[in-house]
């Protein structure tokens, strides 16, 4: 027998009364100003928040960011909304994305209880892109908004298609004595900025 | 690097150890306090926190009951999106599929996220003897690495390390200013180090958090993004995971991502939580499912529901003897209440002191975001651990007089005359001697001049 076979016997062996898989029905917390909320969440993880008028101006808004004006190294994933320098396409092997100061990648969807924006690998070469730069910009649409995780799961449809992740804040630690501080690995700094 | 398991000091020899520096200890059990009152600022906010618990506690519960069902289901998913399953049986079986993995790869440098299960199996130790080079990335883990000891705690491994331990090690190993002890200075040159690490990476391996039957993928949550690096630079990932992490549905993470990271350190949600389903384009994934005496936990009607754990940390955070004791004064891969629970299980005669590191205050349960009866099960394990005669002599001896005396209501009625008219005036060394574990920090209670009996007579004459 397989080591497969064992484990499964020895687990079925216990009979146990099967008890009934809930239904994840609400009623679950909702925000009257969702992108308030969002704020509000992403300002306590540590993230920054600009709300465009216009997709215009989007690189003047990022021009406060402290690190923007001296970024050497742009990968933009929206060129129309921000421009960029480093051709993605170009670079095969992730490791060379290492020096790449700020990224610009789109959001899904935004999830106010708890400031997560939801990224897929869709569209996206390198997973790691998301992880290795000092900077990274979120852009989501100013109607891709919900409440709560519920809803987002809802939501997601091709869970099984690859990667994604729910991304809350800048990479973060508070290993030495709870002192917070921000960069620990991946980004340094989190903009969500959200186009209308 | 070895977990000190082998001799078997037990919990209150190594926690007088841990107080023996009264400031330390203060600040330990002020810290921990802190995450606490953040878990519960954070559990405030949401109207559903209860209704979250109950319906968490339900799938877990569903799951055990159908546990054999939703791993051939994962398996088969996980194989079908191009993911290689491995089955083990034991930690050993464990370890040797890891190095059979990495050695085939010619694997040499590995990065690793925090992962219990490895921890459980010692698999650094193992994969260190075979030549391969094993660098802990989130950054508590690297700091116990450095300092060769074991994770103190499960969500924050250096939690009993101060900043100035922390710039001590650093010095030596990172070659940091010495003396220089500022979190933001230390976590940079931990970042650069450690950065030069993930780029040199030949593999990476991760914990699982949730793994999601229907789907066949599984998610793995960091606030640090060291998952994330660690496996999306090189082309192999290993995720090692218990047989009891399975949920049915991808929408039950609604419930479970709500629950986790509040009840852990208070945040809404992690940083990153990362849903990995089959392996990179070009790359490799293995999940590695382990059991490990989970199938016969699983057996036990008291012990079972130990299974549902999500490794919030909570249980350890409220802990009034965790606080006060230290992680390592458990000598278990996972400490505090739970592992109160886990460790005896799997080997009683190390562990079978665990259980009685409680005061049956019962908040582990309060908190416990899947419902576990965490006191209620360590009482359980006291009684157990009497019946298979484990019991030390001294703690033998003092049940059976003290059951005796309750039993004979005479005897009861006069040792009651001799605590009051007696005790009171023996001198300081008849009752405060070595025999007396009780009154080593505490000293009796001013005993009053008359029973309830006597009070009770008393009032029925007037």
């Amino acid at each position: 027998m397989t080591s497969r076979d064992d484990i499964l016997q020895a687990v079925r062996s216990t009979k146990l009364a099967a008890r009934e898989l809930p239904s994840l029905a609400g009623p679950w917390i909702a925000y009257d100003d969702r992108w308030g909320q969002f704020e509000a969440a992403l300002r306590s993880v540590g993230g920054r928040f600009e709300r465009l008028t216009s997709t215009v101006d989007a690189t003047t808004r990022l021009a406060d960011h402290p690190a923007f004006p001296r970024a050497s190294k742009i990968a933009s994933l929206l060129p129309d909304l921000v421009a960029g320098n480093v051709d993605l396409q170009r670079i095969d092997d992730p490791h060379r994305l290492e020096d790449v100061d700020f990224a610009i990648m789109p959001g899904q969807f935004a999830v106010a209880e708890n400031a997560a924006v939801w990224v897929t690998h869709h569209g996206v070469k390198h997973r790691a892109l998301w992880f290795i730069v000092q900077h990274l910009v979120l852009v989501v649409q100013a109607t891709q908004i919900i409440d709560n995780m519920h809803q987002a799961y809802e939501r997601i449809h091709d869970l099984d298609s690859g990667f994604g992740v729910f991304i809350s804040g800048p990479s973060k630690t508070a290993d030495i004595e709870q002192s917070l501080v921000m960069g620990a690995h991946g980004p340094r700094s989190l903009t969500v900025l959200v186009y209308p | 690097m070895s977990h000190a398991a082998k001799h078997a000091a037990d919990h209150a020899t190594l926690a007088t150890e841990f107080i023996r520096d009264p400031k330390r200890a203060k600040w330990h059990d002020d810290t921990l306090w802190f995450v606490r009152t953040k878990r519960d600022r954070a559990a405030a906010q949401l109207p559903e926190w209860e209704e979250l618990r109950q319906r968490a506690s339900q799938i877990k519960a569903h799951t055990m009951s159908h546990l054999a069902d939703y791993l051939e289901q994962f398996a088969e998913r996980a194989e079908g999106l191009g993911a290689q399953v491995h089955w083990a049986k034991d930690a050993a079986e464990h370890n040797q599929i890891v190095l059979a993995i990495l050695q085939r790869h010619q694997v040499t440098r590995l990065v690793k996220s925090k992962s219990m299960l490895t921890e459980e199996c010692h698999l650094n130790p193992f994969l260190e003897r075979h030549g391969i080079t094993v660098v802990d990335s989130d950054l508590g883990e690297r700091i116990v690495q450095l300092a060769g000891e074991p994770p103190s705690h499960i969500v924050l491994p250096a939690i009993h390390k101060k900043k100035e331990d922390v710039a001590q090690i650093f010095h030596r190993h990172l070659h940091t200013e010495p003396g220089a002890s500022d979190p933001s200075y230390l976590t940079e040159a931990a970042r650069q180090h450690l950065r030069s690490h993930f780029l040199a990476a030949e593999a990476g391996l991760t914990g699982v958090n949730f793994a999601i039957a229907e789907s066949g993928g599984f998610v793995v949550c960091t606030n640090e993004g060291n998952a994330d690096l660690g496996v999306s630079l090189p082309r192999l990932h290993i995720a090692c995971m218990g047989i009891e992490k399975l949920i049915p549905r991808a929408a039950d993470l609604g419930v479970f991502l709500r629950l986790l990271a509040r009840s852990a350190t208070g945040q809404p949600i992690t940083t990153y939580s990362s849903h990995f389903h089959g392996p990179l384009p070009g790359g490799e994934l293995h999940l590695v499912l382990v059991d490990n005496g989970r199938s016969n936990l699983l057996r036990s009607e008291e012990f079972r529901r130990s299974l549902y754990c999500i490794r919030c940390g909570a249980c350890m955070n409220t802990c009034p003897v965790y606080r006060r004791s230290g992680g390592h004064s458990y000598q278990s891969t996972v400490p505090g209440p739970i592992g109160s629970i886990l460790s005896p299980a799997f080997q009683i005669e190390t562990h079978k002191s665990l259980p009685f590191a409680c005061s049956l205050c019962g908040s582990c349960t309060d908190v416990c975001p899947v419902k576990i009866d965490l006191h209620h099960q360590l009482l359980t394990w006291r009684r157990e651990i009497n019946h298979r005669g484990l019991l030390p002599r001294s703690k033998r001896w003092a049940m059976k007089l003290t059951s005796a005396i309750m039993q004979r209501t005479r005897l009861y009625r006069w040792a009651g005359w001799i605590a009051r008219h007696v005790v009171p005036w023996l001198p300081r060394f008849a009752i405060y001697h070595r025999w007396n574990a009780w009154g080593r920090q505490r000293e009796l209670p001013e005993f009053p001049r008359r029973s309830f009996r006597e009070l009770f007579e008393r009032r029925n004459d007037k």
